[in-house]
């Protein structure tokens, strides 16, 4: 498989009157033609900075890219100008936003906010556009795309605008789809047609989507890969089956622990205590310690490294070190990786 | 559709009958009199003349006929003024009135636009700055403040433009500023302040998602949607126009219909004042019906759909 | 980090973390109430405390101002009417046009005409003027021009004699007559913006606080009075009303609450459904400490802000209506009044508008500057 994007060592920052919030702290990652990686965190982790530093679509000028490469096909978009990302945005990436409510522009026709990308990237005329933007409509489920075509935003449903906004962003075939929580917003039932919908699309367009949620159910779902980010950084990467069946990250641990399942009436969850630390002082040593159960004494001295786990996964904890003492996840979380193993499919996870 | 419009003007007619009963009786508790002026009558000349006022009637009557007049779109006679309908006079003076205050509008709030826009595309910058000190200076300074300031400098010392008087349109260009800036500063700050917002929403950013040039971006996302809002100021806009014309008109000596109003007040000629009151409030109920039907047919988030 | 520093951590680091204190939930910012926020943002606003401190200023003024000379507002003599400026520590100061004296250019065919013109219109006292000749001339007309300055002071013999800001046509003393006119401009500003406090929170509170029918019967008269432009109704207040000070604060009021009462009564409306105030009335907290305790405290920055742009407002309309004859009308000083009457000599004394016209700017600017800095305090989204 080529390597469609890679991350390295991404730093993004924000100034703020208090000084600079160091949101995303040296990330690396890398995404494949047709395959969906989910990066999974807290709020305030950086995954929807990470995202939006793809997109170049970050509130300049406080908020930057301070060093790091993101290379599209080996083209480096944190070097483009702003001029230039206007060709790449909408056209090789495209974003699919959390609040389907007020992302679409309340005041122009959906048909219109279909077609001006159309127009834009692949010089379509109106006429084309239009024809276009009514196969989009009916490939994401729009009951009379005709007359839809021509409707206000406010003319639609919750779940139905998200379909629009899907719609917009897979109207010039983009290569990578980047879906920041689009389901967080919507109904449980309408969440569940909205993923169905991303999962047949990818099928017929083969993009690759980079999936960003706190929702690990959801991940299961739709991923090929999961990022588990916390801090700024990632802290865990590997497939889906290396998360789920063997998690090796405390904080893997909580997501996992913190996510109740059908067959565990009878058991506590596993929660994380605290929050996040303040990203304006991140903090010396792990950033994870001062919540992590199992945290050791080097943990408030040195960061951990990615350590390998395997050929696809790696974990940043100094557990895996091999002077560290052998530590068991904890019973709720073993109890949840073995149930996902028993249902053998990585859809265990989803109420 | 229809039915709104109809259900709004029945409510106009309702609110001008109000102020019609209302200044009517005010008139009635008022001293003025066509005889104040006129000193040695005799009593006969005094009844004649009560006569052609039709003041020997009962107040009902009187009533009766003064909103018969009203329907007819007779407002009365003047009490000075050589007995000239008040309507003959208000039609005479509508004219610079008119102009001025289109001319004010129009000029004050495109270039507020454009003073709004651009403090709100370059924030935070020496535009931006100049810009709010603008806004705060205009909406703060009255207009006749400023259109003294105007008077002195431009005409009486530097002598570029007429004193005062009508005629030429370099006739207009001082009165026209006066009136325009309470606009502009309103139109300036208003549209930064909905541009900030806008720029701000999530659908500016889905709009860079898919690529839109910056410039479309703040005039077909932005801008569009920053002044749709900015219609509804323009009820306010318009009373400051009115309270506006009086006193510059007056300064600027205008034949309008400030002027004519301040000059009635001064005299007591309280048909004219009366008459002037009135063209004032249905002017202004007019311009806030034809706003709330403008806001419907912009914002198609609250088009009024055939059955309301 | 490579291989070999991997490697080279004493083992002793890998035991388990022994934790002093839970600081995994510690809040790092101090707690402030709203209020002490909201004085905060206001109090590092510069222009606005500027503004507060001018305002101030000009309130002082207007109650110690007509105490400062021994004019009184109202003494008329047509033997010093007219008089420039003249303030003792400015006399050498000729720019700031507070020496004392009258000056202008004249223009004639040749000097001796324009001087001529200029001694014509300076009470033909030549020992007090002083001429200085711009242009020769060439013996066109008016190609010769001629600046004259008049110590009318002297002239008038009255060296002895300070108006600050001048005198007007009927020879009052200026200085006395802005500060008394100030402070009438003031008192209707504040009595006004107060009724409309007064009067705007009550029925818009009752009106939304009780619902139902109370709130449909006192929104359809609220209605009805909006539809009528208040500048009409002013008007019409006072055409009947005598001109005076009580008469434009009724004019006001009459209208001016209306704008008042709609904003509490959304607030209110808005805040009676929250679920805070659901949560207070379903634990059984009486109707007048949910008033006391919730509404009014989350209410309080929308009034204060509201009243604050109401005596702008409010100065503005005095004026107005001073300025086309209907408010404070002479020999009662107000701004608009002396406004009025500096419009009428502006060719020729324009120091007569430029006091007060000074004064009302200033105080329009800095109370909407206050407004704004109030807005932006009660903003929590602008507390840093």
């Amino acid at each position: 498989m080529s390597k469609l994007l890679e991350v390295k060592d991404l730093k993004v920052s924000f100034n703020t009157y208090n000084g600079e919030v160091h949101a995303v702290r040296g990330v690396t990652f890398d995404l494949n033609k047709g395959e969906t990686l989910a990066i999974v965190g807290e709020s305030g982790s950086g995954k929807s900075v990470t995202s939006n530093a793809i997109m170049r679509l970050l509130p300049e000028p406080h908020g930057f890219i301070k060093e790091g490469q993101i290379l599209l096909e080996g083209v480096d978009l944190a070097k483009k100008t702003s001029k230039e990302m206007q060709k790449i945005r909408g056209k090789d990436i495209s974003m699919v936003f959390q609040d389907p409510m007020s992302s679409l522009n309340p005041t122009m026709k959906i048909g219109y906010q279909i077609m001006e990308g159309l127009m834009k990237h692949q010089n379509m005329s109106k006429t084309e556009a239009r024809k276009t933007a009514l196969e989009l409509l009916t490939l994401v489920g729009i009951p009379r795309p005709d007359v839809r075509i021509n409707q206000y935003p406010h003319q639609f449903s919750g779940g139905m605008r998200q379909r629009v906004v899907v719609a917009i962003a897979l109207a010039c075939n983009p290569k990578i789809l980047i879906a920041d929580e689009p389901t967080t917003a919507l109904d449980v039932t309408i969440q569940a047609q909205i993923l169905e919908l991303m999962k047949s699309i990818q099928q017929k367009t083969d993009s690759a989507i980079i999936f960003i949620t706190h929702d690990l159910g959801v991940v299961a779902n739709v991923a090929d890969r999961v990022a588990v980010m916390y801090a700024g950084k990632i802290v865990e990467i590997g497939t889906v089956d290396d998360i789920f069946y063997n998690p090796k990250h405390p904080y893997t641990w909580g997501l996992i622990g913190s996510m109740p399942t059908l067959d565990s009436s009878d058991e506590e969850l596993f929660a994380i205590p605290g929050s996040p630390p303040n990203m304006l002082t991140p903090p010396v040593g792990d950033a994870f310690a001062p919540r992590n159960h199992f945290a050791l004494e080097i943990d408030t001295v040195m960061e951990p490294p990615m350590f390998k786990v395997s050929d696809t996964h790696y974990a940043a904890t100094w557990l895996l070190h091999p002077d560290a003492p052998k530590i068991e996840p904890p019973a709720a979380v073993k109890h949840r990786m073995q149930g996902f193993a028993q249902t053998g499919t990585k859809g265990g996870g989803k109420r | 559709m229809t039915r709104y419009l109809l259900r709004r003007v029945w409510y106009m007619l309702i609110t001008l009958f109000i102020i019609a009963t209302f200044s009517f009786f005010l008139m009635k508790i008022l001293p003025g009199s066509p005889l104040q002026a006129e000193d040695k009558l005799t009593e006969e000349q005094k009844e004649i003349i009560l006569e052609k006022y039709g003041l020997n009637d009962p107040i009902p009557v009187q009533y009766a006929k003064y909103l018969g007049g009203l329907v007819k779109g007779d407002l009365g006679v003047s009490f000075k003024f050589d007995n000239t309908p008040v309507t003959t006079i208000l039609f005479d003076r509508i004219g610079p009135s008119a102009l001025l205050g289109f001319q004010a509008l129009v000029i004050g709030s495109i270039l507020g636009i454009l003073l709004g826009l651009m403090a709100s595309i370059f924030r935070n910058s020496p535009i931006d700055f100049s810009s709010t000190i603008i806004a705060v200076i205009g909406t703060s300074i009255p207009s006749f403040v400023f259109a003294g300031l105007l008077q002195y400098v431009f005409a009486v010392k530097l002598g570029w433009f007429p004193v005062a008087l009508w005629g030429t349109p370099a006739h207009t260009i001082l009165p026209t500023i006066a009136l325009a800036i309470h606009p502009m500063a309103t139109a300036a700050r208003f549209t930064r302040t909905e541009m900030v917002e806008v720029l701000h929403s999530n659908y500016i950013i889905t709009a860079r998602a898919k690529g839109v040039a910056e410039s479309g971006i703040i005039l077909k996302h932005g801008l569009r949607n920053a002044l749709i809002p900015l219609i509804t100021v323009l009820g306010p806009m318009a009373v400051g126009l009115m309270t506006g014309s009086m006193v510059i008109e007056q300064i600027f000596a205008i034949p309008g219909i400030g002027e004519q109003f301040v000059t009635s007040v001064m005299v007591n000629d309280y048909p004219t004042i009366m008459g002037t009151t009135l063209l004032f409030a249905f002017g202004f109920i007019v311009i806030i019906l034809i706003i709330d039907l403008l806001y419907g047919l912009i914002d198609p988030r609250i088009r009024l759909a055939g059955g309301k | 980090m490579d291989k070999n520093n991997l490697k080279n951590i004493p083992k002793d680091l890998f035991v388990p973390l022994v934790r002093k204190e839970d600081t995994s939930e510690k809040i790092s910012a101090p707690s402030r109430t709203f209020f002490q926020d909201a004085k905060r943002t206001l109090f590092s606003n510069k222009p606005a405390v500027f503004s507060m401190i001018l305002i101030l200023f000009i309130i002082i003024m207007s109650i110690v101002g007509p105490w400062m000379n021994n004019y009184g507002s109202d003494e008329q003599d047509l033997k010093r009417a007219k008089m420039p400026p003249r303030v003792p520590a400015f006399e050498n100061v000729s720019w700031l046009g507070m020496n004392g004296t009258l000056s202008g250019t004249f223009q004639g065919k040749d000097v001796q005409q324009a001087s001529a013109k200029a001694k014509a219109r300076f009470d033909n006292k030549e020992e007090f003027i002083d001429l200085e000749v711009i242009n020769k001339g060439d013996g066109t007309r008016n190609s010769a021009e001629v600046k004259a300055t008049y110590r009318i002071y002297e002239a008038k013999d009255m060296k002895d004699t300070y108006f600050w800001f001048g005198s007007d046509a009927l020879g009052r003393d200026q200085w006395t007559r802005l500060w008394e006119g100030t402070r009438v401009s003031l008192i209707i500003a504040f009595v006004a913006a107060l009724l409309d406090l007064v009067i705007g929170v009550s029925y818009g509170g009752i009106s939304a606080f009780y619902g139902g029918r109370v709130d449909n019967i006192m929104q359809r008269i609220a209605e009805i009075l909006v539809g009528i432009p208040n500048l009409v109704i002013i008007l019409l207040m006072m055409l009947v009303l005598k001109p005076g000070i009580i008469s434009i604060v009724i004019a006001l009021s009459i209208t001016g609450w209306i704008g008042m009462s709609r904003i509490v009564r959304g607030e209110v409306l808005k805040l009676k459904n929250q679920e805070f105030v659901l949560a207070s009335r379903t634990l059984g907290t009486s109707n007048g400490t949910i008033i006391r305790k919730h509404l009014v405290p989350n209410i309080s920055g929308i009034i204060i802000i509201n009243t604050m742009f109401s005596v702008p407002g409010a100065i503005f309309f005095e004026a107005f209506l001073s300025f086309i004859g209907l408010g404070i009308v002479p020999p009662d000083a107000s701004l608009g009044s002396l406004i009025d009457l500096g419009f009428d000599n502006l060719r020729l004394y324009p120091y007569m508008l430029v006091f007060p016209a000074i004064v009302i700017s200033v105080l329009m600017i800095a109370f909407n500057i206050v407004g704004d800095g109030l807005r932006d305090a009660f903003d929590p989204k602008m507390h840093k």
